[in-house]
């Protein structure tokens, strides 16, 4: 195994006090690898690549580089470079002199200079272009130039910023597999940072899912698309079902209403999200489907159609060999190491509240007007004064009590006066029959929703919880 | 008759031809005659066979240099704070540097005559000090303004991309923030060289007797010499077209080479 080059160690990255944009983050990075770090925009992937490149310093936590650690390091001293999103070149000098900046600053000598621009040109393939100006030059090329201008230096590590978001689609496809055999020919350990996930899965060695300033999931592109950790990183890489199920026997999932053999086991009666990528699911005779339902939809792809089948009230979104009509009947079968199972965080939605004077129970969110002979069962309210069965009076003031609700049992509307609490959405999975939200309120406090609707991410909408759909439980 | 858009500019051209254009050529005129009206170059050839008017000539080069050298010296890294610098309002912070341009000129002078009076106890001891000061201070908006908007413009990626290749952060402004706000450098320096040259009410009010070009104008105009001024009027004319012809081409190169990049 390859020594480490890089290690995160614990990082925190807070702009404001007490918002983390990073938290918590671990990472080892082997040398000559070529790692991706992906997710959604705004997930902290590029504060990350910053602080490797020294641009931002962590507000805690190390960045070890062979084991010393180097996170006050200013950039100019570090052996690592970047190729900027915007390319960042200089445009007062010709290709020659932007290329050869970083020698120049070395005091390299005039024909060493000479020959490594020569050479950074013939990896980048633009020979000859020494003398032109960059704003003769188009997109693609300036690109190049960005990464020739960043690898002359032989830096340890290479840094790559979404380099390839300003390019056409085929431009892209083009620079992927180049960047690909760059970074074989220079045995250089790259760190790539984008949102496109195919890219990802096509270029690297080791994906990084990150969401919400934290590792998702971390591991080769066959890891991450065959076993996703979590339905986040399921949804985002590929398209995939997703459903909600329960283990029913062992090696045996129930999912839309059907029992399945999988190859993950977990007891009976865990509680499961089962992922099945669309080229997993086969299409078969209705006679001899496990699941039978009509085509709401095809769509040619180019190389398959994607054909979407409603059974009972789930979408299944699977791959056809060819286009077929609306309403006709197919069956569905999925084979047991098609079926991907991941245990459901029940974590979810549990709240810790404080009854008042006023015998409300308050929330970091919102306050609620609580039935106490709920959280205390068998209790009797007299005179606003809250009573054991058998007459002893209660003191509910300062009692911290646990709320639980369903994400099934919430509703979205963009009311905000008809909710309990009120947030932007920051999370949609589709799971077949409904959405599965993440409400965050202004008070960072996750919301997770079931709803049938499609809202989109960055709605401001509010959460309906109805009352008696909560669970309490006094915490002792 | 119908109404065109073209009709729109007559008002221009009338006011061009009446204020711009006539003057100038009277000018001209005067510069191009003696005192019976005849045509004769003579006036040109006094000026530069007059040691005395080479001399201010020089004087007025060594004040518009020394203040054009002293504003850029104290605007750029003004105007580099302003634009890149921690402020959250730069903008704001802008408009109070240039707001005093709008109280009256020989007011701002004489305030500041008055305070220099306090330091140096008489004027009169330093009246090459006193002029530049006064010049700078009249001047140092000019240079601001267009540096700011320059520097402003400069993506802040070319900063950490220099950083990146291992510069060091004055080997960044050297290398590459410099060069690159060279337009607001030069159409600074052309705002403040050129007045520099005929603002002769600075030096009188701090009461340098000598002469630079715009008192040797005066001059000649209060002895009613309107032949031998207009003269130099006019050589001064051309030397202000062939100063920003020069930088206009400077300027005209970076900008070139800064078509079809996004910045």
């Amino acid at each position: 195994m390859a020594e480490t080059i890089i290690e995160l160690r614990n990082i925190t990255k807070c702009y404001e006090k007490d918002t983390a944009v990073i938290e918590g983050y671990n990472l080892e990075i082997k040398k000559g690898e070529f790692v991706t770090f992906l997710g959604p925009s705004g997930c902290g992937k590029t504060t990350i690549l910053r602080m490797i490149g020294g641009f931002e310093s962590p507000t805690s936590g190390e960045i070890l580089l062979h084991g010393e650690d180097i996170s006050k390091v200013p950039p100019n001293k570090r052996p690592i470079n970047t190729v900027f999103q915007k390319y960042a070149l200089f445009p007062h000098l010709n290709i020659y002199d932007n290329i050869a900046f970083g020698l120049k600053l070395k005091k390299r000598s005039k024909q060493e200079i000479d020959q490594k621009v020569k050479h950074a040109l013939e990896v980048v393939d633009l020979e000859g272009f020494e003398q032109r100006h960059i704003s003769t030059l188009s997109g693609g090329q300036q690109q190049r130039i960005a990464i020739a201008r960043a690898i002359v230096n032989e830096p340890e590590i290479l840094l790559l910023d979404e380099p390839l978001g300003a390019l056409d689609y085929k431009m892209r496809k083009e620079m992927q597999l180049e960047l690909k055999q760059m970074h074989e020919e220079l045995g250089i350990t790259f760190i790539f940072v984008t949102h496109d996930q195919e890219e990802a899965l096509t270029m690297s060695d080791k994906i990084v899912v990150m969401a919400d300033g934290r590792i998702q999931q971390a591991g080769t592109p066959e890891e991450i698309y065959d076993e996703p950790s979590n339905a986040f990183v399921a949804d985002f890489i590929g398209e995939s079902n997703i459903f909600n199920g329960v283990m029913t026997g062992e090696r045996k999932v129930t999912f839309c209403d059907q029992e399945f053999v999988c190859v993950d086991d977990y007891p009976v009666g865990t509680k499961i999200e089962a992922v099945i990528r669309p080229e997993d699911a086969v299409l078969t005779k209705p006679e001899i489907g496990k699941l039978k339902g009509e085509v709401i939809s095809s769509i040619f792809k180019g190389t398959y159609y994607e054909i979407t089948v409603l059974h009972g009230k789930n979408e299944i979104v699977v791959q056809g060999q060819r286009d077929l009509p609306k309403g006709e009947s197919v069956g569905i079968n999925i084979e047991p190491d098609g079926i991907h199972v991941m245990p459901y965080d029940i974590a979810k939605n549990h709240f810790t509240g404080i009854i008042d004077d006023e015998m409300r129970l308050r929330f970091v969110d919102n306050s609620l007007k609580v039935d106490m002979t709920r959280i205390y069962p068998g209790a009797v309210l007299k005179d606003g004064l809250l009573y054991t069965g058998n007459g002893n009076y209660i003191a509910t003031e300062g009692v911290k009590v646990d709320a639980y609700f369903n994400p099934a049992d919430a509703d979205l509307s963009d009311d905000p006066e008809a909710g309990t609490v009120q947030g932007h959405i920051v999370s949609i999975i589709y799971k077949g029959d409904h959405y599965s939200y993440i409400v965050r309120s202004k008070n960072e406090v996750d919301y997770y929703v079931n709803d049938e609707y499609l809202w989109n991410i960055g709605d401001y909408v509010s959460v309906v919880i109805p009352e008696d759909k909560i669970v309490y439980h006094v915490k002792s | 008759m119908r109404f065109s858009r073209k009709n729109l500019n007559i008002p221009y051209v009338l006011f061009l031809l009446l204020f711009v254009i006539l003057p100038l050529l009277v000018v001209c005129y005067y510069a191009l005659t003696d005192g019976q009206g005849q045509w004769t170059l003579q006036n040109f050839r006094n000026f530069f066979t007059n040691g005395k008017t080479l001399g201010t000539l020089l004087y007025s080069v060594v004040i518009a240099l020394v203040t054009t050298v002293v504003c850029l010296l104290v605007a750029y890294p003004t105007a580099y704070l302003l634009a890149k610098g921690p402020f959250r309002r730069g903008g704001v912070l802008l408009v109070l540097l240039v707001m005093p341009m709008w109280i009256n000129f020989t007011l701002r002078i004489t305030a500041v005559k008055e305070i220099l009076n306090v330091l140096e106890g008489n004027l009169a001891y330093h009246p090459f000090f006193n002029t530049i000061f006064c010049m700078t201070y009249d001047f140092l908006p000019f240079m601001i303004m267009p540096l700011y908007t320059s520097i402003s413009k400069l993506d802040d990626q070319l900063w950490e991309a220099a950083q990146d290749l291992g510069a060091r952060w004055w080997q960044v402004m050297w290398k590459v923030i410099i060069p690159m706000s060279m337009p607001g450098i030069i159409s600074g320096v052309t705002m403040v060289f050129l007045p520099a040259m005929t603002n002769y009410v600075v030096l009188d009010m701090v009461y340098n007797s000598t002469y630079i070009m715009g008192s040797l104008i005066g001059s000649y105009f209060s002895a009613y010499d309107w032949h031998n001024g207009s003269m130099i009027s006019v050589i001064l004319l051309l030397l202000i077209f062939v100063i920003s012809g020069l930088s206009s081409k400077v300027a005209g190169d970076q900008t070139e080479q800064r078509g079809g990049v996004t910045l």
